[in-house]
């Protein structure tokens, strides 16, 4: 590490199951230059303070979307937050809220992967294509309808900044519903049937008060709060049966 | 056996932990001051229906400084309400193009701001005979 080197204070939610009851609170003086992330100030921590010390990461770089965590109360990529920004104070690292802690960083997300399977995530023709039709054909304008809800990395930051899923866990939630849209907006897809009763139902869309936060703290401008609530109009226009005739592609299945 | 033990965390006082939690809320109870004007308002008419001096005791009834006040309170929170609404309407809105560009939100919640803002001029001028 460069000459001007500089330490922080690092408090790190601790919580070991097999020995404490509820999360602890520990601190660790971690030194660091001005290229630091949070999470090479938690490697350095693991690598030469304290061991024990569980969090999840790999990429590095904001694609891989494993290192989420409260920082200093707001859900954050931790390699693409800086130590520095929170220089000459100390910051806290915290699990990302609304989801159990298995241990220290380290939640459970068994949930999510089940609401994201339950909404399809994949496209759903109404008749595959033969070889002999050849590809799927698609303009630049009907990418565009998609595009940027297929830039979601699953890394949960907008669960942790959701209060009605802290509230509900039962909701389905921004991540699985911009996905959910993300592959209802392709124009490939005619899977709006297969996926309705998870839009349409009371913890679908509707259970969205529409904070907002999600897409405020979204580090892919995927912005779930869009997808779920342009929904909550098509919620309504297929309860009234009038849906079917609005979509672009034709009739729903 | 498992020796997984996972803690929830608690939900109270959740809308204190972050500002952004706080203005949500205060957006929330706005609507509030919005409804008692709204049910204020119809008792305005139901008195109306009963005759010039049902309806002239209630206008005085709102000349009282404890209305006064209480409007004046909902004019603000209406206002921010107002605000508010435009402000996450973009939100509820297919994408929208022109000439092949991606209309921004802002620019979505600027028109609906500058309706607003023209209907309620329009409105004044016209209660005010002007």
């Amino acid at each position: 590490m460069a000459d001007a080197e500089k330490t922080i204070e690092i408090e790190v939610l601790r919580y070991r199951p097999e020995q404490d009851r509820e999360p602890v609170v520990q601190t660790y003086q971690v030194p660091f230059t001005d290229d630091t992330s949070v999470l090479q100030g938690l490697q350095y921590i693991k690598d030469y303070l304290d061991g024990t010390v569980s969090f999840r990461w790999s990429c590095r770089m904001a694609i891989c979307g494993s290192c989420g965590m409260m920082i200093d109360g707001k859900p954050k990529l931790s390699c693409k937050t800086f130590l520095r920004e929170y220089y000459p104070g100390k910051l806290r690292v915290e699990a990302l809220s609304h989801f159990p802690i298995e241990r220290d960083l380290v939640v459970g997300i068994d949930d999510f992967i089940g609401k994201l399977e339950s909404i399809k995530p994949y496209i759903i023709p109404r008749e595959a294509r033969t070889l002999e039709q050849g590809e799927y054909l698609q303009t630049p304008a009907q990418r565009d309808q998609y595009e940027q809800f297929s830039s979601c990395i699953n890394c949960l930051l907008c669960y942790a900044a959701c209060p009605q899923y802290g509230l509900n866990p039962g909701f389905i939630g921004p991540a699985a519903l911009a996905l959910l849209h993300r592959y209802n907006a392709d124009s490939r897809d005619e899977g709006w049937e297969a996926r309705r009763e998870v839009v349409n139902a009371e913890d679908g869309v509707w259970r969205c008060m529409l904070v907002g936060y999600c897409s405020e703290v979204c580090p892919k401008a995927v912005d779930p709060a869009h997808a779920i609530n342009q929904n909550k109009v098509n919620s309504t226009l297929d309860y009234f049966g009038v849906l079917k005739f609005l979509l672009p592609k034709g009739a729903a299945k | 056996m498992s020796a997984r033990k996972p803690y929830v965390r608690p939900m109270a006082g959740w809308w204190r932990r972050n500002p952004v939690f706080m203005r949500y809320m205060v957006r929330e109870a706005s609507a509030v001051f919005l409804a008692i004007y709204a049910v204020s308002l119809l008792v305005g008419v139901f008195r109306l229906s009963q005759g010039a001096a049902a309806y002239d005791a209630w206008l005085a009834a709102l000349r009282n400084p404890l209305a006064i006040f209480f409007h004046g309170i909902a004019l603000l929170a209406v206002g921010y309400h107002a605000y508010t609404w435009w402000k996450v309407m973009p939100k509820t809105l297919p994408m929208l193009h022109v000439g092949g560009r991606r209309i921004p939100e802002i620019t979505l919640s600027a028109v609906g701001w500058a309706a607003w803002l023209a209907a309620s001029l329009i409105v004044y001028a016209l209660v005010r005979g002007l």
